[in-house]
C-alpha cells in the first residue's frame, strides 16, 4: 500500500484558494469549518510565500496520541482517520495538532464543542464506503474510487500534491533541482519526522 | 476572592503573555508586531529561527486561528498529557490511596477517647453543611469525569468497549461543563462561611510540632478548624480558584485567550486537579471511616461533646463560655450504656 501524504510546493502556490473551495464544496463542509485553509506568511515583504494546509495525515499522529476516546485509527494508506460516533468534542487533538487541523462545529452552551471535522484526505470515514451515513458525516470517499483528494487535484499550479510519499517527493525533487530553489516540503518534518532530500 | 481570582487571573496571563513576546503573533492584527521570519519563507530556515516558536502569517477566513500555520508546542503538549500529567496524577492518587491503607493499618480507627458522651454540640449548621455537600459532590463527579479523560481509555474503555465508553464520557463531559458553575459558587460561599476559623495563627505551628496527634499520641490545642483542616481549606480555596479560573479558559474555547493560552489553562487545571484529588481522598477518610464520631459535624451538624474536647478543645471552652452549651438530647444514654 502507497504512504499517502500531502505536498505543498510553496514555490507555486499562488494562494487562490481553489484548494479550500474544492474541499467545502466536494464534502459540503458546514459553514464556520474549514478543512483546508492557505495561509501567506511575509505577507507584503519579500520572500512571501502562501501555504496550503490541512490535515498531514501524520506518523505516529498526535491527535490519535492524546484523544481520550481512542477515537482515531490510521487506514491501509497511512490516511488519519477519526470515528465522528466515538468523538465527544473535547478539543485535545486542536491543543496537540501542530497543524491546527481539528475543527469543531460549535453547537449548545459556552463553546461547547461538536464532533470534530477534519481533513479525511478525501477518504470518508469508519461507515462503509461511499454510502449516504458516510458522505453525511464525513463526505465524499474519493479514494475508494481509485481517485485522490480533489484539493490536490484541481490545484492550478500544481502547487498542492497529494498521493504516495515517495512519488511525490520525487515530483517535488525534480522541481527543486530544475528551477534551483525551494522552500521546503512545508510541514513535513513536523508531520514525517522527514523532509525531502535534494 | 475578586483578589484571589484576580491573582490567579494575573498568574495565568504571565506566561501566556511572556510566550506571546517569544512567539510570532497572528499579522495584521493590531497590537501583534509582525514577527521577524527570514526574508525567504523556507519551511527549515523559519522554524529554526522561531525555534520552537509558532508559524503564523496571514489569513482570508474568519477564523483568526486558522492562521497558525505550524505550532510546535503541541508536542510539548502531548508529552504533558500523556507522560506528564499521567505520571504525577497516578503517583498521586495511587500514592494517598497507599498511605491511607497503611495508616489504616498502623493506626487503626482513631477512636473518641473515653467514648461518646452522649451530650452532643453543634458544629455545622444547615447552610455550612449544605454548602459542603454542593461542594462535594460536585466534585466528586467533576473528578471522576476529569480522570476519566487521561486515565479512562486505559482502564475503563477495554472493559465497557468503545461505544458504551463515549456514552459515559460525553455525559462526563456535559456534567464537567455544567457542574463547574455550582461547584464555584460552593467555593465563594465557602470562603466566606469558614475564611473567619481559618486564618493560619499560633496555636496551628504548636498542632503541627506535635504532628497533629496523628503521629505518635499528642494531643495538641486546637480551634474550631486545626491546621490540617486549614490546610484542606486553603488547598480548596486556592486550588479550586485555580481550576476554576483555568476551566472557564478550557469551557470557553478561545474566547479569553489564543492556543498557547488554552494549552497553558489545561496544564494548570489538571495538574491541580490530580493533586487537589489525592488531598481530597485523605479529606474524605479522616472524615468518615478513619475517625469515630467525625462524619456526625458533616451529617446532622451535631457532634459528640468527648470527640469535640479530643479534637477542637479550645473551640469547645469558646463555645460554652459564649453559653451555646452542649445539651443531652431527650433520648441520650449514658456513656457506655450502649
Amino acid at each position: 500500500m502507497a504512504r499517502m501524504k500531502f505536498l505543498l510546493d510553496a514555490e507555486r502556490c499562488i494562494e487562490c484558494n481553489a484548494c479550500v473551495t474544492a474541499c467545502k464544496n466536494e464534502h459540503e463542509v458546514p459553514w464556520g469549518i474549514n478543512r483546508r485553509r492557505v495561509v501567506t506568511i511575509n505577507d507584503g515583504k519579500p520572500g512571501e510565500r502562501s501555504i496550503s494546509m490541512a490535515c498531514m495525515h501524520c506518523t505516529d499522529a498526535p491527535c490519535a496520541a492524546v484523544c481520550p476516546v481512542s477515537c482515531f485509527y490510521t487506514t491501509a494508506d497511512a490516511v488519519v482517520l477519526h470515528d465522528k460516533d466515538l468523538c465527544i468534542g473535547c478539543g485535545y487533538c486542536f491543543y496537540a495538532c501542530p497543524f491546527g487541523a481539528p475543527q469543531y462545529p460549535r453547537v449548545g452552551n459556552f463553546g461547547s464543542r461538536g464532533k470534530m471535522d477534519k481533513c479525511t484526505y478525501c477518504a470518508g470515514g469508519p461507515q462503509a464506503d461511499n454510502t449516504q451515513a458516510e458522505y453525511i458525516q464525513y463526505g465524499s470517499n474519493r479514494l475508494a474510487e481509485g481517485k485522490l483528494p480533489l484539493c490536490a487535484e484541481m490545484c492550478s499550479t500544481k502547487a498542492l500534491l497529494a498521493g504516495d510519499g515517495a512519488v511525490i517527493a520525487q515530483i517535488y525533487r525534480e522541481r527543486v533541482q530544475k528551477r534551483g530553489y525551494g522552500s521546503g516540503a512545508w510541514g513535513w518534518r513536523t508531520a514525517y519526522r522527514e523532509t525531502v532530500a535534494i | 476572592m475578586r483578589a484571589l481570582f484576580l491573582a490567579f487571573a494575573l498568574l495565568l496571563a504571565a506566561p501566556v503573555a511572556g510566550h506571546a513576546q517569544t512567539n510570532p503573533q497572528v499579522t495584521g492584527v493590531p497590537g501583534n508586531p509582525t514577527p521577524m521570519l527570514p526574508p525567504v519563507a523556507d519551511e527549515l530556515e523559519v522554524l529554526k529561527a522561531l525555534q520552537g516558536g509558532r508559524v503564523a502569517g496571514r489569513i482570508t477566513i474568519p477564523d483568526q486561528q486558522a492562521a497558525n500555520l505550524i505550532q510546535p508546542a503541541g508536542r510539548s503538549w502531548r508529552d504533558f498529557h500523556n507522560v506528564t500529567l499521567a505520571w504525577v496524577g497516578g503517583v498521586a492518587v495511587l500514592g494517598m490511596l497507599g498511605i491511607l491503607v497503611l495508616f489504616r493499618l498502623s493506626k487503626g480507627r482513631i477512636p473518641i477517647e473515653g467514648g461518646p458522651s452522649g451530650r452532643t454540640i453543634q458544629r455545622f449548621n444547615l447552610l455550612e453543611r449544605a454548602n459542603h455537600w454542593m461542594v462535594a459532590s460536585t466534585f466528586i463527579i467533576l473528578a471522576l469525569s476529569g480522570l476519566n479523560l487521561t486515565f479512562g481509555r486505559h482502564i475503563l474503555l477495554p472493559i465497557v468497549g468503545p461505544e458504551a465508553f463515549t456514552a459515559i464520557s460525553q455525559w462526563g463531559k456535559y456534567a464537567h461543563n455544567f457542574l463547574a458553575f455550582p461547584f464555584t459558587l460552593g467555593l465563594v460561599l465557602m470562603l466566606l462561611l469558614w475564611i473567619k476559623d481559618n486564618i493560619p495563627n499560633g496555636t496551628d505551628i504548636r498542632w503541627l510540632k506535635a504532628g497533629g496527634g496523628l503521629i505518635g499520641n499528642a494531643h495538641p490545642d486546637s480551634g474550631r478548624f486545626n491546621a490540617g483542616q486549614k490546610g484542606i481549606f486553603w488547598i480548596t480555596i486556592l486550588g479550586g480558584a485555580a481550576v476554576a479560573v483555568t476551566g472557564y479558559m478550557l469551557v470557553f474555547p478561545f474566547m479569553f485567550t489564543d492556543i498557547a493560552g488554552m494549552q497553558l489553562s489545561h496544564m494548570i487545571h489538571s495538574i491541580v486537579s490530580v493533586l487537589m484529588i489525592a488531598v481530597m481522598l485523605a479529606h474524605i477518610y479522616i472524615g468518615t471511616i478513619g475517625m469515630e464520631g467525625a462524619s456526625a459535624a458533616m451529617t446532622t451538624g451535631q457532634v459528640d461533646l468527648n470527640w469535640a474536647k479530643q479534637h477542637h478543645n479550645l473551640w469547645v471552652e469558646k463555645e460554652l463560655a459564649s453559653g451555646r452549651g452542649a445539651d443531652a438530647p431527650g433520648t441520650a444514654k449514658a456513656a457506655g450504656a450502649d
